[in-house]
C-alpha cells in the first residue's frame, strides 16, 4: 500500500471488493473498477478524491490514471465534493412532458441553490440527470439508490422535510 | 388480452422469490434442456421461434447465436444487456424488479446453448436497487442447484454475476457495454469484428436484451413453433411496450405483435386514451431514437392502412412516413406539447451521452442542441431550421456506432412532420406554447 494514502476500507468492505474481483477471469481484475468505484464513492461522502482513486488503483493493481480515465467518463461518479444528500432530477423528454421542470425549479427555490450547486450547510446538492428508466411514473427523481416517482411539489416538500429531519445521507454502500 | 409470456405472473405476490417462482413452474425449461437437449438444439429452437432482439435493433436471436464459433478453445460469454437507458423505455426494470428468476432462467438457457461458463448481467448503475434484487435471486438459484458446479447433475456448470454500469447511455450499445464490463470507458468498438467473434476479453460473446432472454423459458417449454404462431409476419411473439406521456394509463403492456396502434392507444386494456380528453398530437413509438410521427401517420400508414404494432408495419413508409418499433418505448404527446421543446430535451440527451470518439457525433449533437435552444427561446432564424436538417444529414451514417443516427433521426423527422411549428417559433420570436 502506497505510504501517502490515509485511506483504507474496513474488513467487511474489503471482503466485498475481493468477492467482486473473483467474478472475472484471472488477470481481468480491472473489470471490478466500476463496482469498486461505486463503493469507494459511497465510503468517501459521495465523491472520488484523487486519493480515493489512487487507493482503488492500488486495490485493483492498475495505474491511477486508468482509474481517473474511467471515473471521469461516467456521470454517476462525482469528481468534486457534494452535499450529504444528492437529489437527482430527471429532465429528459418523458419527464418534461409530465412537469419535471416545475419539480426542478421547486427544489431549487426551496433550497436556494441552482442545479449543480450544494447548499451552504453542505446538506443538499441538486443535479439534473437523464432518463432514469421510470418514465411511466414521471416525473422521477433519484436519491442514492432510491427512486421517487410520480413526483408533485407537495411530495417534494414532504420528502425535503423528512430528509431535513433525519439529516439524510444518500451515500450508502449500494451493495448493502 | 393476448398470450402473456413475460407478464403472466407478474402480479403474484412474492414472485421475486425462488419458492414462489418455482411453484409456478419456474426453472422447468432448464431441467428439460439439461436432460434432453444438446446446446445446438436449444439454438435451433430459438431460431425456429423467430424471436427477435428486444433491445432495439430487432436482430433474430437464434441467428446471432449461430455466429458463435464453437470450435475455438476460447471461453465463450453470454451477456445480458440490462442497461435500459433509451428515453421512454422502462420495461426491463419491471422484469428485473418483479420477476428476476425468469431472467436468470433465460440466462441459463442461453449460456448452455453457447457453452458459456461465466455469464454477466450488466445493469445500469442507477438501478442498483434492482441489481440487489437480481443478486438475491441469483443467490437463491445457487442454493437450489440451478447455478454453480454441475447443475442438477448434468455436468454443465455456470457462474452468473451482476455488473453495475455508472451512468452512461452509450454503454447500452453492445460493444461499449463490453468495454465497460472490462473496466474501461464506454467507447464503442469498430465493427467488424462483431462480438460473436471478438467480444468480452477478446472471446466469442453474445449480448442480448433482458426481454429477449426472459422469453427463452417459454420458448423451450412450449416449442419454437408455438412462439412463432403468435404475432404477425416476421414479428413473432409478444412484446413489452412501455407507454408514457399524455395517456390515461402509463405503464408496461405485453402485446401480441400486430395489435393495431389505435387500439393500443385508445383501448382501456392498454393506454386508455389521451388524458383530459385531449387530442393526440404525436407519438415516438420505439424510444427517443426513432422518428417521431404525427397522429395521422401513427394511426394509419401513408397509404391509409391501419398501422400495427409490429416491426414491419411501424417502419412502413421508411423514414418519409414511417418509424420503428425500436425498444418499445412508446411516448405519447397531446395537443399541448411543444415539439421543439421535446426535441430539445432529446438533443441535450444525445449531446450529453455522445462518447466523443467521432467528430460528427461529438460536435454535431452539441451544435444541434444549441440551435434548438436558440429556436425554442425565440432567437432562431429560418436558416437555423435548414441548418439542423443539414447537420443531421452529416451525422447520419458517418459514425462508429448508431448513436449518431439516433441523434439525427429525431431532429430530421420532427422538422419533416412539424416544420410549421419550428417556423412559428421563429416568426413569433418565442415559444407559442
Ligand atoms: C446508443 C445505443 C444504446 C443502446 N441501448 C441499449 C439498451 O439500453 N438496452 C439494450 O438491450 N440494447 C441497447 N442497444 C442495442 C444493443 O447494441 C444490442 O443491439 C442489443 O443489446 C442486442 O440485444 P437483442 O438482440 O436481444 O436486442 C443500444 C444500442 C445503441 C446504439
Ligand atoms: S457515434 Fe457518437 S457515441 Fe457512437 S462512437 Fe461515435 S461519438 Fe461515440
Ligand atoms: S424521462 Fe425521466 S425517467 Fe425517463
Amino acid at each position: 500500500m502506497p505510504e501517502n494514502l490515509n485511506i483504507e476500507f474496513n474488513r467487511e468492505t474489503l471482503d466485498l471488493v475481493n468477492k467482486i474481483i473473483k467474478r472475472y477471469p484471472e488477470g481481468r481484475q480491472k473489470s471490478a473498477l466500476l463496482p469498486v468505484l461505486h463503493i469507494a464513492q459511497a465510503e468517501n461522502q459521495g465523491w472520488l478524491s484523487s486519493e480515493t482513486m489512487e487507493y482503488v488503483a492500488y486495490l485493483l493493481d492498475i495505474q491511477p490514471i486508468e482509474v481517473f480515465e474511467v471515473a471521469s467518463f461516467y456521470s454517476m461518479f462525482n469528481l468534486q465534493p457534494v452535499g450529504n444528500c444528492v437529489i437527482e432530477v430527471c429532465q429528459t423528454g418523458p419527464c418534461m412532458l409530465k412537469g419535471s421542470e416545475e419539480i426542478l425549479v421547486h427544489f431549487e427555490n426551496r433550497l436556494g441553490i441552482k442545479s449543480g450547486e450544494t447548499s451552504a450547510d453542505g446538506k443538499f446538492t441538486i443535479k439534473t440527470v437523464e432518463c432514469l428508466a421510470a418514465c411511466g411514473n414521471a416525473p422521477v427523481i433519484q436519491v442514492g439508490t432510491e427512486y421517487h416517482e410520480n413526483l408533485t411539489t407537495q411530495k417534494a416538500d414532504d420528502l425535503l422535510e423528512k430528509w431535513q429531519a433525519e439529516n439524510k445521507n444518500s451515500h450508502t454502500n449500494p451493495y448493502l | 388480452m393476448a398470450e402473456q409470456i413475460l407478464l403472466k405472473n407478474i402480479d403474484v405476490p412474492g414472485l421475486a422469490s425462488f419458492e414462489v417462482y418455482r411453484k409456478l413452474g419456474g426453472y422447468s425449461s432448464v431441467e428439460k434442456v439439461l436432460k434432453d437437449f444438446t446446446p445446438d438444439q436449444v439454438t435451433s429452437e430459438v431460431t425456429k421461434s423467430g424471436l427477435r432482439g428486444r433491445g432495439g435493433a430487432g436482430f433474430p436471436a437464434g441467428m446471432k447465436w449461430g455466429f458463435i464459433d464453437k470450435k475455438t478453445n476460447n471461453p465463450r460469454y453470454f451477456v445480458c444487456n440490462f442497461d435500459e437507458s433509451e428515453p421512454g423505455t422502462f420495461k426491463d426494470r419491471h422484469i428485473g424488479q418483479l420477476n428476476p428468476h425468469q431472467l436468470i432462467e433465460g440466462m441459463i438457457l442461453g449460456s448452455y446453448a453457447l457453452g458459456a461458463r461465466n455469464s454477466y448481467i450488466y445493469i445500469r448503475g442507477e438501478l442498483f436497487y434492482v441489481l440487489r434484487i437480481v443478486e438475491k435471486a441469483i443467490e437463491e438459484a445457487y442454493k437450489n442447484g440451478f447455478l454453480g458446479e454441475n447443475i442438477k447433475g448434468s455436468g454443465y456448470s455456470l457462474d452468473l454475476y451482476c455488473q453495475p454500469g455508472a451512468g452512461a447511455y452509450i454503454c447500452g450499445e453492445e460493444t461499449a457495454l463490453l468495454e465497460s464490463l472490462e473496466g474501461k470507458r464506454g467507447n464503442p468498438r469498430i465493427k467488424p469484428p462483431f462480438p460473436a467473434v471478438v467480444g468480452l476479453y477478446g472471446c466469442p460473446t453474445v449480448v442480448n436484451n433482458v426481454e429477449t432472454i426472459a422469453a427463452l423459458p417459454w420458448i423451450i417449454n412450449n416449442g419454437g413453433e408455438a412462439y412463432s404462431a403468435i404475432g404477425i409476419g416476421n414479428s413473432k411473439g409478444t412484446k413489452l411496450i412501455s407507454a408514457c406521456g399524455h395517456i390515461n394509463k402509463p405503464g408496461i403492456y405485453e402485446i401480441e405483435l400486430g395489435l393495431p396502434v389505435e387500439e393500443f392507444i385508445y383501448s382501456d386494456k392498454y393506454c386508455g386514451g389521451i388524458r383530459y380528453g385531449h387530442e393526440l398530437k404525436a407519438v415516438v413509438a420505439g424510444g427517443s431514437s426513432v422518428p417521431i410521427l404525427p397522429a395521422s401517420l401513427i394511426l394509419k400508414t401513408a397509404t391509409g392502412e391501419p398501422r400495427l404494432m409490429s416491426y414491419e408495419s411501424l417502419s412502413e413508409g421508411g423514414f418519409v412516413s414511417g418509424t420503428m418499433l425500436g425498444s418499445g418505448g412508446f411516448i405519447v404527446m397531446d395537443e399541448t406539447t411543444c415539439i421543439v421543446k421535446n426535441l430539445l430535451t432529446f438533443a441535450k440527451f444525445y449531446h450529453h451521452e455522445s462518447c466523443g470518439q467521432c467528430s460528427p457525433c461529438r460536435e454535431g449533437t452539441g451544435w444541434m442542441e444549441k440551435i434548438l435552444h436558440r429556436i425554442e427561446s425565440g432567437h432562431g432564424t429560418m436558416k437555423d431550421i435548414d441548418l439542423l436538417v443539414n447537420i443531421s444529414k452529416h451525422i447520419e451514417g458517418n459514425t462508429i456506432c448508431p448513436l449518431g443516427d439516433a441523434a439525427a433521426w429525431p431532429v430530421a423527422s420532427a422538422i419533416r412532420h412539424f416544420r410549421e411549428e419550428f417556423e412559428d417559433h421563429v416568426k413569433l420570436q418565442k415559444c407559442p406554447f
